[in-house]
């Protein structure tokens, strides 16, 4: 709650001890108590978070120099941010690392600085709130004690940038926690919550912030005990154990992360299983490995993905107003786009005059609460603001109306003229349709200006991308206040224009259409999903389109075929017909083209070598398209597009997105190969007049 | 009775769902927030507009104490509303009305929500005092030796609970069970076992009717638990119930004479009711239109043991200070608690000696025919959550007024203790 009396009380204020007023240096201030404790508070300055750079590093040198030549009774290490620890390293800074030398003699600098800190003689304690990631928990592992405060979380997000932990990380983890729980920290880069890494023994006591002093004194005077020495550390000292425990990693790391792909894991084990009882020859096998994976295109693509990710969360920045959303139509979209707004913190009405529909609604959300790990109170908060409407309530005094009935041009008319005259004159109405143009759905309104698309990916609390679709009508005001929605419900949005199938679908459809013309062809369906997800794509194109929905699917792929000029496959009449006739849609309904069993596809097995071409038949039309949609201005940038494809279908991440891809490779390589692919299957595969232009 | 004037403005309800053994799917706040969000969704003002919540609760669980501010902030009303839970056993949903109505008629207050909420199928299993007492020294005992010997002590019925909802429906003065004050009623005005099921049976065919004809629209709202299953109707009613069904029951409370049964008893049910009390400037401000006006109210109490003739003595209270005789009145929602306790009422109302030597009225107060009393059924066919049952009497006659399109409506309800609770209103013509 944040009424006015809470509000007046202000945040609680952070202890930080005499270094609360002293004067900073740099990114540090420094102060001793009058019991003879150095505090030292991090308050990286111009940013609302930490990062661990070279001048923090070199800050705390210096310190540390004083230290020495003084030696105090202890040492306490905290951030003075409200909002967190320390959020990692400094990422931006990574570009500059590339040339492995480089990179290899700052990282030394840096690991001399924590082995200082940690072999200093009087103990020295680390007080932890909000997030400890990457490079600020391995700072907080230099320390004897880690003292976390009520919601603090740790954890090693550097497999996610293609890297593994570099900051000592990599030993001092296995060290302080059973070295398997350590090691699948840092492999699946998930974070621990309190809870968790109280559990595991990351952190030495849990207090709230008023207790922290209290908390700190008990540490120094060596009040809080820990336990380190496991039966699991003793065990993974041998290394008959580790290779043993290592075989099993790289198992489940290749399943998630192939080698090939991914290297950054499955150095970390070779490291692990090498060097795991060995903390110094872990240390300087830390140092090379990430060096050099730091120069990896994996790395570099990554890196850049994250920096994509931080533009379309910019531009989610800014003020919604929207307080109350009423979605119409509790199917399978309709209902997840429900649930996650009341997750979120939005009030939710949700209209179908199908009741069975809406009681499913409220069960999904409820099992949606449990995927995100909400607590009991979160979930019973989250259920309570979504309200299912048999009567339709809510259009009146909702601020958004999202509308997700079937896609039917008339039937949509029809809701809307229902719904328009009943909703606030200030009130958006937004659309989720993916394969109608929203120009030709604007005609029958009153206030086509306030009326704009809404495009959310299935399952909407995975898919990140929201596109934000404007037709020529719509305000810029209504574009801006949807992007800040977006931006409030935590996904990420993507300024698209009115198009056939906007961009997402526009680039995905021929992916999938062409996967059902191999079908066509006789091509094993495993076989042609094995061909994608080689190439990197996180399902293969015929167990999307399942994902999607066939029935959905089709609706695009007509729309596409009707709309462009740009020739695609047919779909075959016994699609149709599977759809039509039996209802069976893909996931949905646990038919579609695949055998579904409780949300997963069956499949048979397939053979171990993909085929190039069929890689190439599936991936580069998507890359085509991609090109005609920058020329046709159906998104901003060619990064944009990137973006978008990325966090709407899950694009290869380490490719850098379809557009990098097409660079990477070579444009007159990408160029040559579709009109290869057009001599031999036909004009689909004709290179758009965009090639041209692109660079 | 002077000062502003107060409108009912609008109401909703759960369902109201028979406990069929074991806690059902909604606690008390649950079951308030089921038809609150509903009720709120629906009101052209923002849910911040009001001044106070009451909600009247007899059973509330640990889990939610004054479970009116739960319900409150749960509803999203803001952490500045002010709310608290209202306790007068069977009258505590009409005493939430009713301290809200004398609040706007007064001026402090000009929009409240008043409810009640109950989940019968939730009334805790509690310990038995000695071994509330046995395990609390176990607590203290310190050593081996002491907890030892203190074990010693425990005997096998400590193991076997009380049913709380048991005690609770039984009237600790006279320890009698509240069936058991319908015999006496029955007992003291002749009411038949054949008259008490020929009145169960209507109460459930005029139920199934209203559900039928879609009278219940609006009223009912539906709730939907997590597991994804829809409630949008009392589903107590036995639309098929007939005399020779009912006369085979046993009677439950006093065996094997008494006249009380399951069948002509209100049935044991969780369900929670609102509405919304607005003062003549709240209605202005916000361009409500009101359902009815609340004229006046009033509570009495006499002998623990009659209970079930409350509604005679409060609701002839409020006829006499309005100059009202029983025709005037077109319409009557007397809680069905019993079908004999009922009955029991119309028959003192139509007594001359009852009448005059009690009532201070000069003849029999009247006859109240079936066709202007509990017209859609009652808590014999619905079902009858103790804390929600007033509220939900004083909302469905405003709209039953509304249907039918008459002027004046009392709901009053008997209470356990010896108490009774009656409210008067008109229509807006």
């Amino acid at each position: 709650m944040t009424g006015p009396v809470l509000k007046h009380l202000s945040e609680v204020k952070l202890e930080l001890g005499p270094a609360g007023d002293a004067t900073a240096e740099g990114p540090w201030r420094h102060a001793r108590d009058a019991q003879n404790v150095v505090w030292m508070v991090l308050d990286v300055p111009g940013n609302g978070t930490n990062t661990i750079s070279r001048e923090v590093l070199e800050g705390m040198d210096a310190q540390l120099d004083k230290i020495e030549a003084d030696p105090p009774h202890g040492v306490v290490i905290r951030s003075a941010k409200p909002g967190g620890f320390a959020a990692g390293a400094d990422i931006s800074a990574f570009r500059d690392m590339v040339e492995p030398d480089v990179a290899r003699s700052l990282l030394e600098r840096g690991h001399a600085v924590l082995d200082r800190l940690e072999a200093l003689d009087c103990p020295t304690v680390c007080v932890v709130h909000g997030h400890a990631l990457g490079g600020g928990f391995e700072l907080a592992l230099a320390c004897d004690r880690i003292i976390a405060v009520e919601g603090a979380s740790f954890g090693f997000p550097e497999v996610r940038l293609g890297l593994h932990p570099g900051l000592g990380g990599t030993f001092r983890l296995p060290a302080r926690i059973d070295p398997l729980e350590a090691m699948t920290l840092m492999l699946t880069g998930k974070t621990a919550h309190l809870a968790k890494a109280e559990g595991l023994g990351i952190v030495d006591a849990v207090t709230e912030e008023r207790h922290v002093e209290a908390a700190i004194r008990a540490a120094i005077d060596g009040e809080i005990g820990t336990t380190r020495s496991s039966l699991s550390s003793r065990a993974m000292a041998l290394s008959t154990a580790r290779s043993f425990a290592a075989r099993r990693m790289r198992q489940k790391t290749e399943e998630a992360a192939p080698q090939q792909h991914y290297p950054a894991p499955h150095a970390l084990i070779d490291l692990w299983e090498a060097h795991g009882d060995d903390a110094k020859q872990m240390q300087a096998g830390e140092i090379s490995s990430f060096a050099k994976l730091l120069a990896s295109e994996t790395s570099q693509n990554l890196v850049r993905v994250f920096f994509l990710q931080q533009e379309l969360k910019q531009a989610g920045r800014g003020e919604d107003s929207i307080g109350h959303v009423h979605v119409v139509g509790a199917g399978a979209m309709g209902a997840e786009i429900a649930a996650w707004c009341a997750m979120k913190g939005k009030t939710v009405s949700l209209a179908d005059p199908d009741t069975e529909a809406l009681g499913k609604a409220v069960k999904s959300a409820a099992r949606i609460c449990k995927d995100q790990h909400l607590n009991a109170l979160q979930t019973r908060n989250s259920l309570d603001r979504l309200i299912p409407d048999p009567a339709q309530y809510g259009v009146a005094t909702a601020d958004l109306v999202i509308e997700a009935g079937p896609e039917d041009a008339d039937v949509k008319a029809r809701i809307y003229a229902e719904l328009e005259p009943r909703m606030k004159p200030t009130a958006t109405l937004a659309t989720n349709t993916s394969s109608l143009s929203l120009a030709d759905l604007a005609r029958t309104l009153k206030r086509p200006s306030r009326f704009a698309g809404l495009h959310f990916f299935n399952p909407v609390a995975k898919m990140q991308l929201i596109e934000v679709v404007s037709h020529a009508d719509t305000f810029q005001t209504v574009t801006d206040q949807l992007m800040a929605f977006c931006g409030a419900i935590d996904r990420l949005p993507a300024r698209v224009a009115d198009y056939p199938g906007f961009l997402v679908n526009r680039a995905l459809t021929p992916y999938l259409l062409e996967a059902i013309q191999l079908l066509e062809e006789g091509q094993q369906k495993e076989a042609i999903d094995r061909a994608a997800e080689s190439f990197g794509m996180p399902v293969g194109p015929v167990e999307l389109a399942d994902q999607v929905g066939l029935d959905i699917c089709i609706d695009v792929a007509d729309s596409l075929r009707a709309n462009l000029d740009t020739p695609m496959p047919d779909i075959p009449d016994w699609l149709r017909e599977q759809v039509k006739e039996k209802g069976e849609t893909g996931k949905k309904s646990g038919k579609g083209l695949y055998v579904w069993k409780d949300g997963v596809a069956q499949k048979d097995s397939a053979p171990a070598k993909p085929d190039d071409d069929l890689t190439d038949r599936l991936i580069l039309p998507m890359l085509n398209a991609c090109v005609e949609c920058l020329r046709k201005d159906v998104a901003g940038t060619a990064d944009q597009i990137d973006a978008a494809m990325i966090f709407a279908t899950g694009f290869a991440p380490f490719r850098g997105g379809p557009l990098h891809y097409a660079r990477t490779r070579g444009i007159d390589d990408v160029r040559h190969r579709l009109l290869d692919l057009a001599k031999d299957h036909g004009d689909r595969f004709r290179p758009d007049a965009g090639w041209q232009d692109f660079h | 009775m002077t000062g502003r004037t107060v409108y009912l403005v609008d109401g909703a309800r759960t369902p109201f769902l028979k406990a069929r053994g074991g806690p059902g799917p909604f606690t008390p706040v649950d079951l308030a927030v089921q038809c609150g969000r509903p009720l709120l969704l629906r009101q052209p003002f923002m849910r911040d507009a009001f001044d106070l919540v009451i909600l009247g609760c007899v059973n509330v669980i640990a889990d939610e104490m004054n479970p009116a501010r739960v319900a409150a902030l749960r509803l999203g009303l803001g952490e500045a509303m002010v709310a608290f839970t209202v306790q007068i056993n069977c009258g505590s949903g009409m005493q939430s009305i009713d301290t809200a109505y004398r609040y706007i008629r007064d001026g402090s207050h000009d929009l409240i929500l008043a409810g009640g909420a109950e989940a019968l199928s939730h009334a805790p299993l509690v310990l038995r005092q000695d071994a509330v007492e046995w395990y609390a020294g176990l607590a203290r005992s310190k050593g081996a030796l002491a907890t030892a010997s203190h074990m010693t002590g425990i005997r096998p019925d400590f193991f076997k609970p009380v049913i709380g909802l048991e005690r609770g429906l039984t009237d600790p003065i006279t320890d009698l069970n509240m069936g058991q004050t319908a015999e006496v009623l029955a007992h003291r005005f002749n009411i038949t076992r054949e008259q008490a099921d020929s009145y169960a049976v209507e109460s459930h065919h005029r139920l199934a009717r209203a559900q039928q004809e879609g009278w219940l629209d609006g009223e009912i709202t539906a709730a939907i638990d997590r597991d994804g299953k829809f409630y949008d109707r009392d589903d107590g009613v036995r639309p098929d119930s007939d005399m020779a069904d009912l006369a085979k029951l046993d009677p439950v409370f006093e065996k094997p004479y008494g006249k009380v049964t399951a069948g002509n008893a209100s049935q044991i049910t969780d369900g929670a009711s609102w509405v919304i009390l607005a003062s003549e400037d709240a209605v202005e401000k916000h361009g409500l239109s009101p359902l009815a006006r609340i004229v006046d109210s009033e509570w009495a109490a006499l002998d623990p043991s009659i209970m079930g003739l409350g509604p005679v003595l409060c609701a002839t209270a409020i006829t006499r200070r309005q100059n009202l005789s029983c025709a005037d009145i077109d319409l009557w929602e007397l809680n069905e608690a019993f079908a004999a306790q009922v009955l029991a009422c119309l028959a003192a109302w139509e007594d001359d000696d009852f009448s005059t030597q009690l009532l201070g009225l000069d003849a029999a107060f009247g006859r109240i025919e079936r066709d202007r009393l509990n017209v859609d059924g009652g808590a014999i066919s619905l079902g009858h959550p103790v804390g929600t049952s007033g509220n939900r009497i004083v909302l469905h006659l405003a709209n039953a007024m509304k249907r039918r399109g008459v002027r004046r409506g009392i709901a009053t309800e008997c209470i356990g203790g010896g108490q009774g609770g009656a409210m008067l209103l008109e229509a807006l013509i």
